[in-house]
C-alpha cells in the first residue's frame, strides 16, 4: 500500500509539512525530514524550487530563490534523497512547477522518484487536462499518487472530476490566493471545508494555505483529514533553525484532542 | 471571424501546433476557464465588434496609414510599405487589444483590470482604456522597469492607475507577470487580466492575435488599393512576445505566397549571454501558464534575457510564433542591439519617422535581406520612439 493511502487512514489528524529542499542550506534536506519525523509529522513535502513560482507568496519564493543561489538543482535534490528508505518511513511527495520536471524528463523524474521512495506529486500547474491525457498512465506505473488542488472556486462538477481521479488525497486550498497569504480562517472558510466535507468525496482532504499555528490547524482539520504548513515553517526555520522545529511542533498539536 | 482550422490557427484544445495550451495552477481555472468559454461568442457579437471598431476609429485613430516609403524602398531597391502602428493613441500597437480586452471584461461583469507591462508601453495604454471606461486599474511592473522607465510610470500614474513595483525575482517583464497573475488569483471573481502580448494561458494568445488582427485585415484593403492586389510578398515584424507581429500575420498566415520574416533580439549577440532570442536560444517548456520556446537554465530554471529594447526582453515567446517557427512558416532572423540602432537612425533620415528601438529590429532585416526591385515588403512599425529619446540620446551622443 502507498505510505500516503496508509498515513491517510490513521485515526488521527494527519500534520503535513513543505518546506522548500536547498533551504536554509544546501544540504538541509535530509536532515529536516528526519527532525520532522522525529517530532510527530506525519507526511512531508519537499518543495522543488523553481525560479517562477506563480501560486507562492513571498516566503516561498524568497526560499526558493535562495535554494537556487544554494545550487539546488532536480539532479542533486535526487542525490540528497538516496537512502531516504533507509531512515524515513512517513510519505514523503515532491511539490514543485512542471518546468523543471519537464526539462528533467518527465519519466526519468518518475523512475527518480521511485528510486528514491517518493510516494506522490503535487505539481500546481500541470492541470486534469494535460494530466489526463498524457501523464496518468506513467505516474501510475512509478506508484506515484498525483495529488490535485481545489480553491473555494472550484466548481462541484470539476471537484468530482478531481475526486473520481485522485487516489492519494485532495489538496484543499483554503481561500482564494497564494501560499502564506490569510489572516487566520474565518467564517468563509468554515462554511467551504463544511461544505465540501458535505460532498461526502471518496478522497480524504487535506487542507493548505494559511495554516500557521495551533488553531488554524484546528480549524482546519475540524472536517478535513489533516493540515499542510509550509511558509509558517519556513518562517521558523529561517528564524530560529533546525532546533526549534520540536517547539514548534508541539505548538501545533497542543490541546488536539485524539481521535477527532 | 471565422473558425475554420487552419495549420496555423488556434486548434479546438487551445494549441498551435504543440505549443500552448494552459497550465495554470487551479487557483486560475475558474478565470480563464470563463474566459475561454466566453471570448469567442462575446467577440462575435456585432454589438461587441461594433463598438469595438467605432473605438478604434474615434479613439485610437484607425485605421492606420499603410505608407509607402519611397527613399527607403530606394535605398533597399524594393517596394516597402509600413504600417503605421505607431501613429495609433498612446504611440503603439499595444492599444488595439487594450481596447479589445477592457470590452470583453465589461461584459464579464468584472470591476477591476490588473496588467504587467516591461517597458510601460502596455501599462499606459491599459491604463488608459481603465481611464476611458472609468475602471481601477493595477499594473505590476519591475522594481527595476520602474527606475528605467520613469516617464511611462508618470503617465500610468496620470492616467489613475496604481503601479505596483514586482520586487520577487530579477525585478523586470517576467516577475511583473507572475505578479500579475498572483494578484488574479487573489482576486478571483472581480478582477479581469488585461495581458498585453499573445502568451499566457489559452485563450490570451489567441483572444490578443485577434484583436490586433485588425493590423492584417487593413493591410489586405489598402494593399489592394496601392498596389492593386491584397498580399504582400513578405511581411516582417519584430517580435518579443509577439503582439504586433501577430496582428500583422494573422490574415496571412495561411496564404503561402506571403514569405513571413519576424526580427528577434540578438541584443549583444546570440552567443555573447545578453540576449533575448528566444528561437535560437529557446527550448520547449512552461512560462506563465503557455508551452512554447523560452530561455532557460538545463535545470528548467527561467533565465533573464536582455535587449536594448524593453519591449522585447522576454523570455519566451508567445506559442503561436513557436509553431510558425517550428513548422518553418516563418523565417526567424536574430537582429543585435547595434544592428537596430542602426537601422532606426537610416529610417530617421530617410523618411523622418523616428522608430520605437523594437520596430528598429524590424527595420534591420531590410540590411540582411536583399529582396527583388518588384517585391513588396510589408513592415510593421509597431511603435514610435519618443519612449526611447534616453537610449537614443546615449548611443548616438546627442546630449
Amino acid at each position: 500500500m502507498n505510505r500516503i493511502n496508509s498515513a491517510l487512514e490513521a485515526d488521527k489528524k494527519l500534520l503535513s509539512i513543505y518546506f522548500t529542499a536547498g533551504f536554509p542550506q544546501l544540504d538541509d534536506t535530509l536532515p529536516i525530514i528526519e527532525t520532522l519525523q522525529e517530532n510527530g509529522v506525519d507526511m512531508i513535502e519537499i518543495g522543488l524550487p523553481f525560479s517562477d513560482p506563480l501560486a507562492d507568496g513571498p516566503t516561498i519564493q524568497e526560499s526558493s530563490r535562495k535554494a537556487l543561489e544554494n545550487g539546488m538543482t532536480t539532479s542533486k535534490l535526487f542525490e540528497q534523497l538516496e537512502g531516504l528508505r533507509d531512515r524515513v518511513h512517513i510519505p514523503v511527495l515532491i511539490m514543485g512547477y512542471f518546468n523543471p520536471i519537464l526539462q528533467f524528463g518527465v519519466r526519468e523524474f518518475c523512475q527518480r522518484c521511485r528510486e528514491v521512495g517518493i510516494d506522490g506529486l503535487i505539481i500546481p500547474d500541470l492541470p486534469v487536462e494535460e494530466y489526463q491525457c498524457h501523464y496518468q498512465a506513467l505516474f501510475a506505473e512509478f506508484g506515484l499518487r498525483m495529488v490535485f488542488l481545489i480553491t473555494p472556486q472550484t466548481p462541484d462538477s470539476r471537484i468530482h472530476q478531481i475526486d473520481s481521479l485522485s487516489e492519494g488525497f485532495i489538496y484543499m486550498v483554503s481561500s482564494p490566493g497564494v501560499t502564506g497569504g490569510t489572516e487566520g480562517f474565518g467564517k468563509t472558510q468554515t462554511e467551504y471545508f463544511q461544505r465540501i466535507a458535505q460532498m461526502q468525496l471518496k478522497t480524504p482532504q487535506v487542507v493548505g494555505f494559511g495554516i500557521k499555528d495551533q488553531q488554524t490547524f484546528q480549524q482546519a482539520t475540524e472536517f478535513a483529514q489533516g493540515g499542510i504548513i509550509g511558509s509558517a515553517f519556513i518562517k521558523e526555520l529561517e528564524r530560529s533553525g533546525l532546533e526549534a522545529v520540536p517547539e514548534f511542533l508541539s505548538g501545533i498539536r497542543k490541546q488536539e484532542v485524539p481521535g477527532t | 471571424m471565422s473558425d475554420t482550422p487552419t495549420p496555423y490557427h488556434i486548434n479546438s484544445e487551445g494549441y498551435y501546433g504543440e505549443f500552448g495550451g494552459a497550465f495554470i495552477p487551479e487557483m486560475l481555472y475558474p478565470n480563464v476557464e470563463q474566459l475561454r468559454l466566453q471570448y469567442e461568442a462575446i467577440l462575435s457579437d456585432p454589438g461587441f465588434q461594433e463598438e469595438f471598431h467605432q473605438l478604434l476609429k474615434d479613439y485610437v485613430g484607425r485605421p492606420t496609414p499603410l505608407y509607402h516609403a519611397r527613399r527607403l524602398s530606394a535605398h533597399y531597391g524594393c517596394r516597402i510599405y509600413l504600417k503605421r502602428e505607431d501613429l495609433c493613441h498612446t504611440g503603439a500597437h499595444k492599444i488595439n487589444n487594450t481596447i479589445g480586452q477592457i470590452l470583453l471584461a465589461k461584459r464579464l461583469g468584472k470591476k477591476r483590470i490588473i496588467a504587467e507591462t516591461g517597458a510601460g508601453q502596455h501599462g499606459v495604454a491599459t491604463a488608459t482604456v481603465c481611464a476611458l471606461m472609468g475602471m481601477e486599474c493595477v499594473v505590476y511592473m519591475g522594481e527595476i522597469d520602474i527606475r528605467r522607465q520613469a516617464p511611462n510610470v508618470a503617465r500610468m500614474k496620470m492616467l489613475g492607475a496604481s503601479v505596483v513595483p514586482a520586487i520577487s525575482g530579477s525585478r523586470t517583464l517576467k516577475d511583473a507577470t507572475n505578479e500579475a497573475i498572483r494578484d488574479w488569483i487573489q482576486h478571483p471573481t472581480d478582477t479581469h487580466y488585461i495581458i498585453g502580448s499573445v502568451v499566457g494561458p489559452h485563450p490570451y494568445p489567441d483572444l490578443v492575435a485577434r484583436f490586433q488582427s485588425v493590423i492584417s485585415q487593413e493591410v489586405q484593403i489598402q494593399l489592394q488599393e496601392q498596389e492593386n492586389r491584397s498580399y504582400p510578398d513578405y511581411l516582417v515584424a519584430c517580435v518579443g512576445g509577439g503582439s504586433n507581429a501577430a496582428g500583422l500575420f494573422y490574415h496571412y498566415l495561411d496564404q503561402d505566397q506571403v514569405s513571413i520574416i519576424a526580427a528577434e533580439a540578438a541584443g549583444e549577440g546570440i552567443t555573447s549571454g545578453k540576449s533575448a532570442a528566444t528561437s535560437a536560444l529557446g527550448k520547449i517548456g512552461i512560462i506563465h501558464g503557455s508551452k512554447t520556446l523560452l530561455m532557460q537554465s538545463e535545470d528548467g530554471q527561467i533565465t533573464e534575457p536582455y535587449s536594448i529594447s524593453a519591449g522585447l526582453d522576454y523570455p519566451g515567446v508567445g506559442p503561436m510564433h513557436a509553431h510558425l517557427f517550428k513548422s518553418k512558416r516563418a523565417d526567424f532572423i536574430s537582429i543585435t542591439d547595434q544592428e537596430a540602432m542602426q537601422a532606426a537612425l537610416k529610417l530617421t533620415q530617410l523618411e523622418g519617422i523616428i522608430p520605437a528601438i523594437e520596430s528598429a529590429h524590424a527595420l534591420a532585416v531590410l540590411e540582411q535581406r536583399k529582396f527583388e526591385e518588384h517585391q513588396v515588403v510589408v513592415l510593421n512599425l509597431s511603435g514610435r520612439g519618443d519612449k526611447d529619446l534616453a537610449t537614443y540620446m546615449e548611443f548616438y551622443n546627442l546630449k
